[in-house]
């Protein structure tokens, strides 16, 4: 397909009129150079999911889409479960609920600058990461199940951290109606060593300082301040998420014709929500949701007691915890009333804005925290999301930078080595098992993350708060 | 025969060989080299896979999500691989146009390597999944070739 023609709706919002089979326009939130950036694939993409029976309004790319399989990574798109709306596999991706979690240190630099090394060995030495890795905890098979239903609430009540953690996760912390039952044996054998592992290639465990605020009024409510060291984790829902991926990609793909469903890619198998299939793969989706929250809460102790060991007296306070592959029910109103959506994010953060019932009673007049990873060598950003981001995407917003070049062409680019010298020279420590790893993963590999909060602040999606430098950065 | 193609966000895998069983045994080669040097992978314990599938396209998805559950489940790398498929697909038969419906095919599989050590292969990245993104599986003049797209 070549190139769909884009009309410019505004300076960040571009739009594919309807065309083929199309039911919906698609909707792209770029500045100039981004949009000429994303290729015709990606654009391909964007309008396969707008011929999706059901989609409500568009299909929506953030400012990072480029090609992922089946929707875009950096799709946004809403079903109508009451108009014959589908759920779709590819529309989560394989690393279900793959998320960002911040936390605060209550440190400044100088306050870590003696140590850091030191700090980044035993971060290094203590959090599972890379392949093959395994996490000190073995689960029986009820306890798979009983973390499957209750996500971060399950890991709080195991003793890792503590409830108060609970109010600064998405649904506090657990994905309500899952269903373990609905989740393969093969999946949860995949999970069974795997709790507390951070995973590999984009994942990440950073420390961060806060170097530039740009709203102050927020970033005091979100207890930001300039210089203030931070903690980030990048994972996911590690093999559990893979293997439901894996499982309902398959039976969705041979049941879609069943249903009337035309696939332009079979990637997109999708099946509608109300369907027997589409509530299995919802209950295991949800369960994978839980699994990531639990991973994460694990690994929080886990740098929690590396810090305390340096630190003594140190309290790792959350900041939030959001996720960026899901497909979640949500209320949204589509041209003045009020409707249940399920609403697909692949690689695409929510953004709710100021008055959601879903915030913490102290973010409630801000807005959510939007939580975008950088790259080793780039900024991370904090962002809040904003009320127009509902009516805009289904307040939605992008995710990160996203990838700009392939990973075999980043490995005949560069060396490992070369940038681990290159960051160290920008008093950057990276710590990583395997020098190809970090050439895939170089910074130049990804598109410009500033541009792309630029883009998502100026569309209007989310308001930008804080920018934050990577000090060190654990890989997995 | 073996390669990496690019894809923006992940690594596309194609294999070439004179019957579609020995181009599977290629794919999981090339899986493997995602992760590691395959040579680096000594075959000391080995493995038996079996899966279907209802075409060659399918079951080559099926194959590698098994070898990937594999490599998860037993913290594995593996570099020696022996596939047999069950009704084998003649010379000239297309999976473009056929389609074996009911009719699965078979693959029952030995495979060997040894325990992921990361002193010693340095994994880069872990395989989460295999996709349907470029998926084929070609006869051309006797020659096999099957690609397909890894998640990463």
């Amino acid at each position: 397909m070549a190139k769909p023609e884009l009309k410019q709706i505004s300076e960040y919002c571009w739009q594919i009129e309807p065309f083929g089979k199309m039911h919906v326009p698609g909707i792209i939130f770029a500045d100039r150079t981004l949009i000429n950036d994303i290729d015709e694939k990606t654009m391909s993409q964007i309008c396969n999911v707008a011929a999706l029976p059901g989609i409500v309004k568009a299909s929506f790319a953030m400012p990072d889409a480029h090609m992922g399989y089946g929707f875009c990574i950096g799709g946004v798109a809403a079903f109508d479960p009451d108009d014959g709306g589908v759920i779709s596999g590819g529309g989560v991706g394989f690393d279900i609920a793959c998320g960002v979690r911040t936390f605060h240190t209550g440190l400044t630099e100088d306050q870590i600058t003696s140590v850091k090394e030191k700090l980044a060995e035993a971060m290094f030495r203590d959090i599972p990461a890379g392949v093959g890795s395994t996490g000190n905890i073995t689960l029986t098979s009820d306890a798979i199940n009983n973390m499957l239903a209750g996500g971060a609430v399950w890991a709080v009540e195991k003793g890792f951290g503590t409830k108060e953690d609970l109010d600064f996760i998405e649904e506090g912390g657990c994905a309500k109606d899952a269903i373990p039952a609905k989740v393969s044996p093969q999946a949860k054998k995949r999970q069974q060593e795997q709790m507390g592992t951070l995973g590999s290639g984009n994942h990440y465990l950073e420390i961060q300082k806060v170097i530039d605020i740009y709203d102050a009024q927020i970033a005091e409510a979100f207890g930001l301040k300039k210089g203030d060291i931070m903690v980030s984790i990048h994972c996911g829902s590690r093999g559990l998420g893979h293997q439901i991926g894996t499982d309902y990609l398959r039976e969705m793909a041979s049941q879609a014709a069943q249903y009337g469903i035309e696939l332009p890619d079979r990637e997109l198998a999708s099946v509608p929500v109300n369907s027997p299939l589409g509530q299995d793969y919802l209950g295991a989706m949800r369960s994978g949701i839980n699994c990531a929250l639990a991973n994460r809460q694990i690994l929080t102790v886990l740098v929690r007691k590396v810090f305390s060991k340096i630190f003594p007296n140190t309290n790792l306070k959350m900041l939030y915890d959001v996720s960026h592959n899901t497909a979640k029910m949500e209320e949204h109103k589509v041209n003045g009333k009020s409707k249940n959506l399920l609403i697909h994010r692949k690689g695409a953060t929510r953004s709710y804005g100021p008055g959601s019932s879903d915030l913490p009673a102290c973010y409630k007049a801000f807005g959510q925290p939007v939580l975008i990873g950088g790259t080793m060598g780039t900024s991370s950003y904090i962002l809040a999301g904003t009320s127009e981001s509902e009516s805009l995407a289904f307040s939605s917003a992008c995710h990160g930078a996203g990838r700009s070049m392939s990973r075999t062409q980043a490995t005949k680019q560069w060396q490992g080595s070369q940038i681990v010298r290159q960051l160290a020279e920008r008093k950057i420590i990276i710590k990583s098992r395997s020098m190809r790893g970090l050439a895939e993963e170089a910074p130049d590999a990804y598109k410009n993350v500033s541009a792309v909060v630029e883009a998502t602040a100026n569309a209007g999606l989310a308001k930008k708060v804080a920018k934050l430098l990577p000090l060190i950065c654990v890989k997995g | 025969m073996w390669e990496h193609f690019p894809h923006q966000a992940d690594i596309g895998i194609k294999a070439t060989a004179d019957s579609l069983s020995r181009a599977y045994e290629e794919a999981a080669l090339a899986l493997t080299a995602i992760i590691t040097e395959p040579q680096k992978v000594e075959a000391i314990e080995s493995v038996k896979i079996e899966c279907s599938g209802e075409n060659e396209e399918l079951l080559l998805v099926n194959w590698l999500s098994s070898v990937i559950y594999e490599m998860d489940v037993r913290k594995m790398l593996f570099s020696k691989f022996n596939v047999k498929i069950d009704p084998a697909p003649s010379v000239n038969s297309n999976s473009n146009i056929r389609r074996c419906g009911v009719e699965k095919l078979r693959l029952s599989a030995v495979v060997w390597g040894e325990k992921i050590n990361q002193n010693k292969h340095f994994p880069a990245v872990e395989p989460k999944a295999v996709t349907y993104n470029q998926l084929s599986v070609k006869n051309e003049n006797g020659k096999w070739t099957v690609q397909c797209v890894i998640d990463v």
